[in-house]
């Protein structure tokens, strides 16, 4: 796939295709006669879909197309990860731990309504509601690198707005030096909520937390959409935050409460495993996780077992120009 | 012991437990591969493979633990010669979930896949393992077999320890939900257990 810049009259494969065609494609695909092998290993999720005689036609989350402009800090050297694996392949353990859980088990998953707040060390708090989140700020599309503690890295066409904008509106006190954000505490519509064993047994809401001079720096993106339509719910629908130079557990999902504090908050993977993941994250190749190598990272593109996929890990995710500044004087193999 | 009428008297040919165990083994591979290949298995078929057959090879670790037992239980001493083909299956699996993680997830990085098994624990004990296993494989060999007389036993006890080895790398290697590893070392310990008289005798 070629990355083109996008140019918001041309029609892309997604205009083209009917979403629930593309949607129902796995099942397609098994009734053209994969069905007797493919039982064998089709997860509990996907066999519902085997239940032909219910009558019932299972829910599928809608996304629909955004306006956007293209910005300019998109990378334009890499191929793009396509949208079948960026949709089907998260970490949302809100929406069970395996990455093919939250698309299965997101589809029912209710954004509109949807507030978000903005609170804390501000002069003038407020919320976003649902259609505020696609209104009120001008939707960039911006193609970014996306790089996965585990080592895995896909690159993904985003639309969003800088969190700056959000920052700026509220109007910061001296006193705000970090931002908090929370994810949707909703254990019934988030089935890992409700289950330990579904969930990793992480404690809810997830929680992650950018020091203020991050979240001012203008990569910092609150994403609603990708591929030209708003966020599938397993990608974190409706509101998500990307912070392209830091391992991906940092870009929280599905938020609703962003708070302004003093001191440095809280974050759930921080929490569950200090050792293995810092405040910080941000992507260094440096600087191993105590598990695995950091130096390289397996690109998720199309091509199956023999695509040559495997490439260098840059400092900050190739970010270095932009943002290293911020860590002028740190030890990020310390503060890692 | 009661009389265990519930099992059959008389098993099915031995040489057809086997073609079943032949097949059993063979087809998932074959098809968990040629849809990897094809990039229709997964957002990341190169994970899938690795835990395919990962998980594979320690099932069948277990399977061949199960047969002495079992055997003992449904008093069919033939049942003992499927221990050596699972066993070699196991082996099989093995070797591929480590060229899958070779060739597929490190692509050929040699440096890097030495400095792995050095410095990662889980990957250190699951390289002991992966030795061990090679040994038993090698030494499967009828005439080999002969040739190591009483020490043949010895060596091959050391399939107790793999098993144990394989449980700890696979607990050691997830990330957060251990469901699935703790289960796996509950029915490891069962069969430990089921063997506690030989490590008495050991001991003693």
């Amino acid at each position: 796939m070629l990355i083109k810049t996008s140019n918001t009259s041309a029609l892309t494969e997604n205009n083209v295709t009917d979403e629930t065609l593309y949607l129902d494609r796995r099942q397609l695909l098994k009734k053209m006669g994969f069905l007797g092998a493919g039982a064998l290993l089709t997860n509990q999720a996907n066999a519902k879909g085997l239940d032909w005689f219910s009558s019932k036609k299972p829910t599928v989350f809608k996304t629909t197309p955004l306006n956007y402009i293209s910005a300019e800090h998109s990378i334009s050297d890499q191929v793009l990860t396509p949208e079948n694996k960026v949709i089907s392949h998260n970490n949302f353990y809100e929406f069970g731990t395996n990455k093919s859980d939250p698309i299965n088990n997101a589809q029912s998953f209710k954004v509109n309504p949807w507030t978000l707040s903005i609170s804390g060390e501000v002069n003038k708090p407020f919320t976003l509601s649902y259609d505020d989140l696609f209104k009120k700020y001008t939707i960039e599309e911006r193609i970014y690198r996306f790089r996965c503690v585990e080592a895995w890295s896909m690159v993904i066409p985003w639309l969003g707005f800088s969190l700056s904008n959000i920052i700026k509106q509220a109007d910061p006190t001296s006193k705000a030096k970090y931002v908090a954000f929370e994810t949707l505490y909703d254990p019934k519509q988030m089935p890992g909520q409700r289950s330990s064993s579904l969930g990793g047994g992480i404690h809810y809401p997830y929680l992650e937390g950018l020091r203020i001079d991050e979240a001012m720096n203008p990569l910092t993106l609150m994403s609603v959409g990708l591929y030209g339509k708003t966020l599938p719910a397993q990608n974190g629908a409706p509101i998500r935050l990307i912070v392209p130079w830091k391992y991906g557990f940092k870009s929280i999902k599905s938020i609703v409460g962003i708070k302004l504090v003093e001191k440095k908050p809280p974050t759930t993977w921080n929490i569950l495993a200090s050792g293995e993941y810092g405040f910080y994250a941000n992507v260094n190749p440096a600087v191993d996780h105590p598990r695995w190598s950091q130096a390289s990272e397996r690109q998720i593109t199309s091509g199956g077992l023999f695509s040559r996929n495997r490439i260098k890990t840059l400092p900050f995710n190739g970010y270095e120009k932009e943002v290293a500044h911020l860590y002028k004087n740190m030890d990020l193999r310390k503060n890692f | 012991m009661p009389n265990l009428r519930v099992f059959p008297q008389n098993l099915p040919p031995i040489w057809l437990l086997k073609t079943c165990i032949h097949i059993c083994s063979l087809l998932p591979l074959v098809y968990i591969y040629w849809f990897a290949i094809f990039d229709n298995v997964s957002a990341d078929p190169v994970k899938e493979v690795i835990h395919f057959t990962g998980i594979g090879a320690l099932n069948l670790l277990l399977i061949s633990l199960i047969i002495s037992p079992l055997a003992r239980l449904i008093k069919q001493g033939k049942l003992i010669n499927l221990r050596r083909v699972i066993g070699l299956y196991a082996f099989f699996y093995v070797s591929l979930h480590v060229l899958n993680f070779l060739f597929f997830e490190i692509q050929f990085d040699l440096s890097l896949f030495i400095e792995e098994i050095f410095d990662r624990p889980y990957i250190t004990v699951g390289f002991v393992a992966l030795i061990i296993l090679t040994a038993l494989a090698v030494t499967s060999i009828n005439a080999i077999r002969k040739k190591m007389g009483i020490n043949w036993q010895k060596l091959h006890n050391l399939t107790y320890l793999a098993a144990i080895l394989v449980v700890v790398h696979f607990y050691w290697s997830v990330k957060l939900d251990l469901t699935s590893p703790l289960i796996y070392m509950v029915l490891l310990l069962i069969l430990l257990y089921l063997r506690r008289e030989k490590f008495r005798r050991w001991i003693n």
